[in-house]
């Protein structure tokens, strides 16, 4: 038995490696051949694939509820969108994956050089994705179109400055200064990333750490990439820009006149909505009182008259014709009631799309993580024809964050 | 012994290989990577959160003593009340019963019942127990800072607007479900891949199963409650009208989303019960369990058939008749594995030669406790009663029978029958029994009068009630005191048998899975060289050596060695 046997050989050290000499430095040592340790991990990446396909589902199936409770405003946000930069980014991505499968390949036949420069692109792809996006995102913030807490865009004013978001929509001073200079916060950490890099490069040229060196040259163009992307993304923005800014509130400006009855077809059912939702909980209220009203003439049936009172509360509140003492103004019916085919309902689609735009950007920043430490790996040599786990499974990964913006794309931007 | 047999036991582990003390020192507990100490210490952290909780919980049931409220008065007395019970719901779900049996039972023992030497990913391990602690130290801040009044389960639109640390809750519950993510999934690899030659999937022992099947939830409803929580927070910061009312968006499909997770959620909390109590009722009946293959079928089962019937929490939110209906029959079709568990370890009871030994004590009070809990779920499940009973004590007295009256009795009894395998000690049996006894007891004592309670009307989570329901309520705290000196009762016999218990033989309790092939303490690397793998509840050949007080398989001697040394000259030139 165990016990036993290594009891007998008492000076034999039982360190990690001691009983494993045929263990090569890359398999563990809890594992006995190298195609056990490369399955365990293929089925870690999948399984974890399928935690985050199940993460972006509820994502999914909110989109899917609200865009079928109110398709008008999915149709009339989405124009906001620019199609053009997001099929620029579909286009990287698609890119990006290409790369990552052939980094993969050169991992197994052992081609180092490849290997870097296929990991390098992928992250320039991926860096020229968040590029692209920080245009996407401090334009619209610019323009106010922002979650229903803090829209603000107003098609006579699209572009406001940041002492009108103060006046007139009573943001604080820092709040409209972020928002009318996001890009500068949102580059300023690349910049500082970038600037870091580039020192770094310097340093271990001069010094002349080779490994430092061949690390830090690719993550120099990566870090460029970024600011590529953003370069990129202006242009498309500025250059058709005028064009689509203009078709969009163009467009826009349509749905803005259905609140005011002057389009014929939407202006027929937004009415016959709100009217629906006042009807219903108007006739139950009705119904319930004649019974309540009857128990409640005994005067020792306080718990009814007790529901009475609530209920009679309830009623006013929701025609918003008081405003329940102590209770803030901003009362949720009675508010939303006011605003419908306005600012609460667009924001909604801008809510649902930065929650799932922002959380896939955070997995490009996570894959971006990983892809550096491939990156240093790879340049270390780390890999080959028998231990190339790693490099597939962030592969693998990549593809998937890759995937769910192959869905995002023609969902938010394209169907209409 | 007779000449014919040989006998097998592995003896006492030396200091240098005893797992527990082959290196010291607080880093190499820190930064271990071995599995057995990773469970340990998960034991630790679950223990003291289950302290926390249950006090919060004696706080609450001391508070009921009066109509009026007892134990926290003035003004803020209600608000007090309602933190409290928040607290105790959140702490002991998400801190304690999720992570109990799997994490800190299974890390010790999911390899050890493989003869692996460590889980597939043992940093990915190490990390989860990290996690663990810091969603623990997210929840003692909210606990620190402004409260949590929402209850356990943030129902949107109050959780929205309440002005209590929800983001801090939320937060740890969201980092708290990466880290039972990531040991599902270590657990779902190492059981596909490190299983040894000749351990097929029908001759795992059931342990493994149950935590197979919990793994498979773990691991495919966690991340839904994580996008829930995350777009929870997303909610109160930047209103992005998902949940919100106020901002057009829907607070049922918050209850949706919730359930979806937290219905399976339950059956993380009670497949791993299951396990543990399939294999204690076999090895303290000494008897093979009866129907190996449907206990583990029923395991899966459950594990499918529990992600089918979350809107039974739902049927007073306004989902239609239509939907409410197609719940309550699905809901129905879950009871039915579990009733099937249930009838296999009775079966295995049946003409076993049982011994009334404390973790089998804790058995036997799980299948009486679980089987009330179960049933009663049935109410609920029933679309007539539920009007009635939802939200009422009845449905607190529900669920406590089936979390606490199973997943913490099969947890200790868990605890009791592995414990010599942790750390090498016994502990006294009778003051075991007694204290399993006073759980018992206060157990029943609690809760049972919360199903009377509830059925007269008594809503749960108020903190004053009407005085007809004072006796029901006092004699309801009574028992929780009586169950809080049950518990106390029997850490203490763990901690005296640490001090002064006798040292633990290998195989104290007959078992035939592959941890009692091992030492107590099991060695660092747990088996030097993949174990003989056998039926894990066949007894026949484990014998009670009455000299020693312990268990010794024995096998009939095979002359597995040639007689005589091959010649020098090979076979063939
Ligand atoms: C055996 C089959 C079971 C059935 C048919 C069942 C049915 C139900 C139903 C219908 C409810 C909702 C009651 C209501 O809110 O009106 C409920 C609540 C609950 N059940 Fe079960 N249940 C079962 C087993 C379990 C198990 C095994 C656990 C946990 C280990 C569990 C834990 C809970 C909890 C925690 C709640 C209350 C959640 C809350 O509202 O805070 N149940 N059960
Ligand atoms: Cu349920």
């Amino acid at each position: 038995m165990a016990t036993i046997d290594s009891l007998s050989s008492e000076s034999e050290t039982h360190d990690e490696h001691g009983h494993d000499h045929d263990h090569p430095a890359w398999l563990a040592h809890h594992f006995d051949t190298p195609e056990q340790q490369f399955d365990s991990g293929k089925l870690g990446i999948w399984l974890f694939l399928v935690t985050e396909v199940l993460f972006f589902s509820g994502m999914f199936c909110a989109y899917a509820m609200f865009r079928m409770l109110r398709p008008e405003v999915f149709e009339g946000c989405s124009q906001f969108l620019n199609t053009k930069l997001g099929a620029i980014n579909t286009g990287v991505l698609l890119f990006s994956s290409l790369t990552m499968a052939w980094a993969v390949r050169c991992a197994q036949t052992e081609e180092y050089k490849k290997l870097v420069v296929m990991i390098a692109s992928t992250l320039s792809c991926a860096m020229v994705f968040l590029g692209v996006k920080s245009i996407e995102y401090s334009h619209k913030w610019g323009m106010g179109l922002l979650p229903p807490g803090s829209y603000f865009y107003d098609e006579a004013n699209p572009h406001p400055t940041a002492q009108q978001i103060v006046d007139q929509h009573g943001f604080s001073e820092s709040a409209a200064y972020f928002l009318t200079h996001s890009l500068y916060f949102l580059c300023a950490p690349f910049l500082i990333l970038l600037i870091g890099v580039a020192i770094w490069a310097v340093y271990s040229k001069v010094t002349d750490k080779q490994f430092q060196y061949a690390c830090a040259k690719p993550l120099l163009v990566v870090c460029l990439s970024f600011f590529g992307g953003v370069g990129l993304g202006m242009i498309l923005e500025s250059g058709g820009g005028e064009h689509a800014v203009a078709h969009v509130d163009g467009e826009h400006a349509g749905d803005h006149g259905d609140a005011d009855h002057a389009h014929a077809d939407h202006s027929h059912d937004a009415p016959a909505e709100v009217a629906a939702t006042h009807a219903v909980p108007a006739f139950d209220i009705e119904s319930d009182d004649a019974a309540i009203e009857l128990l409640a003439e005994s005067e020792l049936n306080t718990g009814a008259r007790a529901m009475l009172e609530a209920k009679q509360a309830q009623a006013e509140m929701a025609t918003g014709q008081i405003v329940a003492a102590g209770v803030e103004a901003d009362l949720g019916i009675h508010r939303i009631e006011q605003d419908v085919q306005t600012k609460r309902q667009a924001g909604v689609f801008f809510g649902i799309y930065y929650c799932m735009t922002g959380v896939h950007a955070i997995h490009i920043l996570g894959g971006i993580g990983v892809l550096v430490w491939l990156l240093i790996r790879s340049i270390r040599q780390d890999f080959n024809r028998q231990y190339f786990g790693p490099v597939d499974y962030v592969g693998l990964y990549w593809h998937l964050v890759d995937l769910i913006w192959i869905y995002l794309f023609p969902l938010l931007y394209l169907i209409r | 012994m007779s000449t014919s047999t040989i006998s097998r036991d592995p003896g006492y582990p030396t200091d240098r290989e005893n797992y527990l003390t082959n290196s010291s020192g607080i880093l190499s507990w820190m930064f271990t990577l071995d599995h057995k100490r990773i469970g340990l210490m998960y034991l630790i952290g679950v223990m003291t959160a289950f302290a926390v909780g249950g006090l919060l919980a004696l706080g609450i049931r001391l508070h009921l003593l009066d109509p009026e409220g007892w134990m926290f008065t003035g003004a803020e007395a209600n608000n007090i009340y309602n933190q409290v019970f928040t607290l105790h719901g959140a702490i002991m779900v998400f801190l304690f019963i999720i992570p109990s049996v799997p994490a800190a039972l299974g890390n010790f023992l999911v390899p050890v019942m493989l003869g692996a030497k460590d889980v597939a990913f043992p940093r990915l391990n190490l990390s989860s127990f990290y996690l663990w602690c810091f969603g623990a130290i997210f929840f003692v801040s909210a606990l620190f800072s402004s409260g949590l009044d929402t209850g356990w389960t943030f129902y949107t639109p109050y959780s929205t607007t309440t002005d209590t640390s929800v983001i801090l809750a939320t937060l740890g519950a969201f980092i708290l479900g990466f880290s039972s993510i990531f040991t599902g999934l270590n657990f779902i690899v190492t059981i596909n891949t490190m299983r040894p030659p000749g351990m097929t999937w029908f001759k795992m022992p059931l342990f493994l199963w149950a935590t197979y099947a919990t793994s498979i939830i773990q691991v495919l409803a966690t991340p839904v409650l994580g996008i829930t929580l995350l777009l929870l927070i997303a909610e109160r910061t930047m209103h992005v009208g998902i949940f919100d009312p106020e901002f057009n968006g829907d607070p049922v499909t918050y209850q949706h989303f919730f359930w979806f997770y937290s219905h399976p959620a339950v059956y993380i909390m009670i497949l791993p019960a299951f396990g543990i109590i399939s294999e204690l009722i076999s090895v303290h009946s000494h008897k093979h369990i009866f129907g190996y293959r449907f206990i583990a079928y029923s395991s899966i089962a459950i594990a499918l058939l529990g992600f089918l019937v979350w809107g039974h929490h739902m049927f007073t939110s306004g989902m239609s008749s239509l939907t409410t209906i197609i719940f309550s029959a699905l809901t129905f079709t879950v009871s039915v594995p579990s009733a099937i568990k249930v009838f296999n370890w009775l079966a295995t009871m049946y003409k076993g030669s049982i011994s009334l030994t404390t973790p089998m004590c804790y058995a036997i009070s799980f299948i009486f406790l679980f089987t009330i809990g179960g049933l009663t779920g049935l109410f609920l499940g029933t679309l007539a009663t539920d009007l009635h009973l939802h939200d009422t004590y009845f449905v607190v007295a529900h669920f406590h029978y089936v979390m606490v009256g199973g997943t913490l009795i099969a947890f200790l009894g868990g605890v009791f029958h592995w414990w010599p395998k942790m750390v090498g000690k016994m502990y006294n049996e009778s003051h075991g029994r007694i204290a399993s006894l006073l759980v018992f007891l206060g157990f029943n004592g609690t809760f049972l009068p919360q199903f009377v309670l509830g059925s007269r009307g008594m809503p749960r989570r108020y903190a004053t009630y009407d005085p007809e329901f004072a006796f029901l309520h006092q004699m309801s705290t009574y028992g929780a005191l009586l169950l809080g000196c049950g518990l106390l009762y029997a850490f203490i016999v763990l901690m005296l048998s640490l001090a002064k218990g006798r040292r633990a033989p290998a195989n104290p309790w007959g078992g035939a899975t592959l941890e009692w092939a091992c030492t107590s303490p099991p060695p660092y690397y747990n088996f030097e060289r993949p174990p003989v793998v056998g039926d894990p509840y066949d007894f026949h050949n484990i014998e009670w050596d009455a000299k020693e007080e312990k268990y010794i398989s024995t096998e009939p001697e095979r002359k597995l060695v040639p007689e005589e040394t091959p010649g020098q000259v090979p076979a063939h030139h």
